[in-house]
């Protein structure tokens, strides 16, 4: 139902993810930076006397012609300078110049002005440079052959180089591109490689080769080894095989290759096919868990004291707006500031929730219509309130690191660790209140005033007192509620707003009073919209949803799991 | 052509619709002399047995009295003769025909049965001369509700049950600014104005004077004969001033049935009433 | 003795709770309707501008536009002031009606489109559909167009309505049910793919059955048929709610349950007051679309449902007259106080449902009501 917020999200999550590339590369040129620094020393003790340095071998570029150049970049790999790596990936992707004026060489980080200017950096002393234009500076020149002769040394660079995880990417990398050279190269390294995970990765790249290459005995063999494996140059691979001419006729002869070719690629089909259907119940129990989340403070204070408040929504606003302001009180502990939200959000809701029973709600006791009028006003005036104090612009609450990225199970599955993390939070925070209604003394409290209000007065329990506590801890969970919805959608005043419909719903369709039921209703709401999803769109599946719940409304009045007994009448 | 059909059937200008059909004459079997049949009725709640496997016959034209502890299940099966309670299984029958478990409670009333529930219910928001206008027999369409006029019949009618009662003073008075006792007096004139069948009455004399409940007495044995009345009530002085036949109720089923003597000396019940107290 | 019983009896009935207030408040109601209307009209048509007694063409539309929304507070106050059914759905009988006469209108552009294509409306063009969809068949003849109006929106509460009270969903949850209808609604009509304008809605309306829409006679007629429906309904509904049906329905809204053992089918009378009350709100969307210009998936928002109930919250629910007044006043507020201080309506409307519902349960009319009360008590 909410799925248009998860929606937005992942469209935020993709602009978030560009942006972090983009770190990560300024990251890693510093990183090489230093390193490079670090290691120059031992480098210059291994170098024959005669050879050039880094710098002087730059310093040549700029006048060297195609030939030359081609020299200089044997002689810059035989120096194994991390300086190097970057500059043939710039000069691969042709964005490596040189400054007319001073010969110094530079890549091109970014475009300024649609081109007429440019944000550099020095390749030498990676100093960077933040404005040069575009007539200042001319290309260095590269060619076909030397594109060859780049990616090789790219390849040889990174695929021995000390790092595992950059010789990790490196065939991931040459699994794309499974050229005779490369597989050389991955031969070579195979029998370097010390380190099982990236052992394991290269042969699978040359068995993909294998199975690339003509020969069907190899091919036969690669087949039977990579049984199961999910990797798409696999499934490219295999459909290559299988390929017809366009007469229908099959391109191999062999038939005993063809029909192994198709189990196999049966085989990962229904692999796949399983994996997409377990990452639709991942994005459909991390949907739920956001339903759950907002609804449970909601099946606190509607389906245990059958008050409805219509700025539950707005509670989960607050809650997100705490975790802002945490974060931008301190800002350079982001991973820790989403810890801290989270009781800090509990009290500023429960408080503000405490507050409202008081002011409002308590005066309205019996009168559930006005209750949800009056609460609906106040809703207005809570939103006003922070589109004046924050602006009605979306405000960015940041993804500490531990949440960011995603837990690859693999080639057909990966987790996102903020979904997981959610799913995981929502658990928890159900199971806390659930301990709460059943074993502490305020539930105790809760339970008997919803079940008899009279009698539990008249056995000493303050009902107004439990009231206000009821009301509070609804609404703080409310507030923890928000905190992972920052972590999901765009905080804005009209966050809440959003999530109220759906938060009732779930309640509804649970049986109010029946927190069980409203964790069953919100995950199996979350997975039923998912799978809808892709057959009729975001919208519709919505749409849909709304009315498979009126319908089941017709069906089982009080919910899933209603309350029994006479006194439910 | 489905559709079609029904549209001609729609469109036809012979037909009538539901809500314009006059009521029928209801057809009650009673040629066993039975009105009311019900047989191994159970309804638990959350494994409670408000109700087990009870087994009652309500003869046409009798006054019946209902007694039994709280919690025997009088009320619950109040509920289910009158549509609000389903049971978990059992038959409920009126006549030999109408089944009163498949149909709604609007209907039940229809079909002649009149309750007086335990605590007082009248529309408080109308004054009692209303009150008794809506409760009065008659087509209950929405129709004819809205062109309904008053006649002098149904004036006549109504100004007899209020001389009945002793509220014609209160006539415009709201009928929640009534006593409790005169809201029973209310309710049981809407009762009578809809001239049912068969009238279930749930302790009808809690907080009414001693004269009243004589009064009331003296009503419910009159209407006995004509109307079937069952009646629940505590008060045993005033079961035994009216009652013929008497069932008593434990658990959710009969325990014991017979006039008044009877039951007094019958051992199930004596241990059942007594049994703890000695 | 039998006579004097009958004719006190008869003058009673006459009489009972309200019925002297509303019928005196309902006569002060429709003679203000027509005196304001005809003044508007003839302050617009016969002084010139400039003089103290003109009534510009914008007062006359804004009129226009408070007089339909004060039909929709009367449709919302005959099921919740009557019959304490809660809808907070209201909006999308509103909006449905509103559309089909914006469907009309947008026929009536002809080629006079930006596009100029003389078979579909400019955003179809815009979204290279080849045809007319056919739900938009039939909608270039107003008497088809005006039976939508009514069908669409009457269809659709008949069903929704029929489906929630037969399963007995009662109060909160329809109310809930109800918005969630709107804001599903809403959604829908968000998408272009659904035929109807998408997010921009109808617009750029030319003319209704050939008068041009921008012109001050038009326009006056309009105010003055809106006025005329406000009025007509207005006596019908009085008519309806004060006969034995309308007892029935104060009575389900004060004890339900009771009502059905007395042997009322309470489901149909619900239904049907309901569907009674959506075609109201249909046709005052039907009178707003030409008097504003513009129709879009913004009124099926769920909040516009609800400051319609606390319109009639404010005006005081259960009296016809009491839902106009609230819907005037608030709109009046509304319209001063978004032009003055566009960021503190939404605390001031925030502010009035609080208030309304601790401090004023029965809005300005009952405050005015029992203040009489307590005068004639006094003597």
């Amino acid at each position: 139902m909410c799925a248009q917020h998860i929606y937005k999200s992942e469209f935020m999550y993709t602009v978030l993810f560009k942006l972090k590339k983009l770190a990560v590369f300024f990251l890693l040129t510093l990183f090489v930076a230093i390193s490079s620094r670090a290691q120059t020393s031992d480098i210059q003790t291994a170098e024959t006397s005669d050879s050039l340095t880094f710098e002087q071998l730059v310093a040549q570029m700029p006048s060297a012609k195609l030939n030359d150049l081609s020299e200089i970049i044997n002689a810059l790999e035989l120096l194994s300078d991390d300086r190097s790596l970057v500059l043939f990936e710039f000069m691969l992707e042709g964005k490596l110049y040189f400054i007319e004026a001073d010969n110094a060489v530079i890549t091109l980080n970014e475009e300024l002005n649609g081109g007429e200017a440019y944000v550099a950096t020095n390749v030498i002393d990676l100093s960077i440079i933040a404005r040069i234009n575009d007539d200042e500076i001319k290309k260095i020149r590269v060619n076909n052959k030397l594109r060859i002769q780049l990616r090789k040394a790219i390849a040889k660079f990174t695929l021995f180089s000390k790092n595992p995880e950059r010789r990790k990417t490196a065939v991931e990398n040459l699994m794309s591109n499974l050229t005779l050279d490369n597989i050389a190269l991955l031969q070579e390294a195979t029998a370097s490689e010390k380190n099982t995970a990236i052992k394991n990765k290269i042969e699978l790249a040359l068995n993909i080769a294998a199975l690339q290459s003509k020969n069907i005995d190899e091919q036969k063999l690669a087949i039977k080894a990579l049984d199961g494996e999910l990797h798409p140059e696999v499934r490219g691979a295999l459909n290559a095989i299988i390929e017809k001419d366009s007469d229908g006729n099959y391109l191999t002869q062999d038939k005993q290759l063809i029909q192994l070719a198709e189990a196999a690629l049966k085989k990962i089909d229904s692999k796949l096919e399983f994996y997409g259907f377990l990452e639709r119940l991942f994005f459909g129990l991390s949907l739920g868990s956001v339903l759950l989340l907002a609804a449970i403070g909601l099946s606190i204070t509607f389906g245990v004291m059958g008050v409805i408040n219509m700025a539950h929504g707005e509670l989960l606003m607050l809650g997100a707006y705490t975790t802002y302001m945490i974060q931008t009180l301190m800002p350079n502990y982001i991973g820790v500031s989403v810890l801290i939200a989270i009781p800090a959000a509990f009290i500023v809701c429960a408080l503000v929730g405490i507050a409202i029973e008081r002011g409002i709600i308590q005066f309205l006791k019996g009168r559930p219509l006005e209750t949800l009028l009056a609460t609906f006003g106040l809703s207005l005036i809570l939103q006003q309130t922070v589109r004046s104090i924050f602006s009605p612009l979306n405000r960015q609450v940041s993804t500490p690191d531990w949440m960011a990225g995603a837990l690859q199970i693999n080639p057909g599955l990966s987790l996102t660790y903020n979904r997981l993390y959610i799913i995981i939070f929502s658990l928890m925070v159900f199971v806390a209140l659930l301990l709460v209604m059943k074993k502490t003394s305020l539930g105790l409290y809760v339970r008997a005033v919803s079940q008899n209000r009279d009698m539990a007065k008249a056995v000493g329990i303050k009902s107004d007192w439990v009231d206000a506590m009821t009301f509070g801890l609804g609404s703080g969970i409310a507030g923890v509620a928000g905190v992972a919805l920052s972590q999901l959608t765009n905080v804005g005043p009209n966050l809440g707003q959003s999530y109220i419909i759906d938060s009732f719903m779930v309640v509804v369709f649970g049986g109010v009073g029946n927190l069980w039921g409203t964790l069953v209703a919100a995950f199996s709401l979350g997975v039923f919209g998912k799978f809808l999803e892709p057959l009729t769109g975001t919208v519709l599946a919505q749409i849909f949803v709304l009315i498979f719940i009126v319908l089941f409304i017709q069906k089982r009045p009080r919910g899933l799991f209603p309350q029994k007994g006479r006194s439910a009448e | 052509m489905q559709p079609f059909s029904h549209l001609r059937n729609f469109i036809n200008k012979d037909r009538v619709f539901d809500f314009l059909v006059p009521e029928k004459s209801i057809n009650i079997d009673t040629s066993h002399n039975v009105l009311l049949y019900v047989e191994g009725l159970t309804v638990s709640f959350d494994g409670f047995k408000a109700l087990n496997d009870l087994n009652l016959y309500i003869n046409d034209g009798e006054l019946r009295c209902l007694i039994g502890a709280n919690g025997a299940g009088k009320t619950t099966l109040m509920d289910v003769i009158t549509g609000k309670t389903r049971p978990n299984s059992g038959t409920a029958y009126f006549g030999q025909t109408h089944n009163l478990l498949t149909k709604t409670e609007a209907e039940i009333a229809n079909l002649g049965i009149g309750r007086k529930f335990q605590k007082p219910t009248v529309f408080e928001n109308h004054t009692v001369f209303e009150n008794l206008e809506l409760a009065l027999r008659m087509n209950k369409a929405i129709l004819t509700s809205i062109f309904y006029r008053m006649n002098s019949e149904h004036l006549d009618r109504i100004a007899e049950i209020l001389d009945l009662v002793n509220l014609k003073q209160h006539a415009r008075q709201m009928a929640g600014a009534l006593s409790h006792g005169q809201k029973q007096w209310l309710e049981i004139a809407m009762l009578l104005v809809s001239e049912p069948r068969l009238l279930l009455v749930d302790e009808p004399v809690a907080g009414m004077t001693p004269q009243e409940t004589e009064h009331t007495a003296e009503l419910l044995t009159s209407l006995a004969g004509e109307h079937t009345v069952v009646v629940v009530e505590h008060d045993m002085a005033f079961v035994r001033s009216i009652a013929k036949k008497v069932t008593v109720l434990h658990q959710g089923s009969v325990l014991a049935e017979g006039n008044m003597d009877d039951i007094q000396n019958n051992p199930n019940v004596i241990e059942v009433y007594l049994g703890e107290s000695h | 003795m039998a006579n004097a019983i009958n004719s006190s009896f008869l003058s009673m009935n006459n009489t009972t709770r309200e019925g002297m207030l509303s019928s005196r408040g309902g006569n002060v109601f429709l003679a203000l309707l027509v005196v304001v209307t005809l003044l508007a009209s003839v302050g617009n048509q016969l002084f010139p501008a400039g003089s103290a007694l003109h009534v510009d063409t914008y007062t006359i539309t804004l009129l226009g536009k408070y007089l339909s929304f004060a039909l929709l507070a009367m449709a919302v106050d005959i099921i919740w002031g009557y019959c304490g059914i809660l809808s907070l759905g209201h909006g999308a009988f509103f909006a449905l009606g509103g559309y089909a006469m914006g469907m009309y209108l947008m026929r009536q552009i002809g080629d006079r489109g930006v596009y100029g294509n003389p078979d579909l409306p400019d955003f179809m063009v815009f979204l290279n559909w080849s045809e007319l969809p056919w739900f938009w068949q039939g909608f270039d003849f107003f008497p088809f167009a005006m039976l939508m109006v009514l069908l669409i929106p009457g269809i659709l509460a008949f069903i929704f309505s029929w489906l929630a009270f037969r399963s007995r969903v009662t109060g909160v949850y329809f109310s809930i049910i109800t918005q969630a209808l709107t804001y599903a609604l809403m959604l829908a009509f968000f998408r272009n793919e659904m035929g109807f304008g998408g997010n921009n809605g109808l617009t750029d309306f030319k003319d209704i059955l050939g008068f041009d829409l921008q012109s001050d006679t038009t326009r006056i007629c309009l105010l003055l048929i809106t006025a005329a429906c406000l009025g007509v309904i207005y006596l019908l509904s009085q008519f309806i709610l004060s006969s034995k049906f309308g007892r029935v329905i104060e009575a389900i809204r004060d004890s339900e349950s009771r009502v059905r053992f007395v042997g009322f089918k309470t489901e149909n009378y619900k239904v049907w007051l309901f569907v009674y009350s959506a075609l109201i709100a249909a046709i005052a969307g039907a009178l707003y679309v030409p008097q504003v210009g513009i129709i879009n998936p913004g009124e099926f928002a769920p909040l516009n449902s609800i400051e319609v109930v606390v319109w009639v919250a404010v005006g005081g629910r259960g009296l016809l007259y009491g839902a106009v007044l609230g819907a005037l006043l608030v709109n009046f507020a509304k319209t001063h106080f978004t032009g003055i201080l566009p960021e503190a309506w939404l605390f001031a409307l925030g502010a009035l449902f609080v208030g309304v519902t601790i401090f004023l349960p029965r809005g300005i009319v009952g405050l005015l009501s029992s203040r009489n009360k307590s005068m004639e008590d006094k003597p």
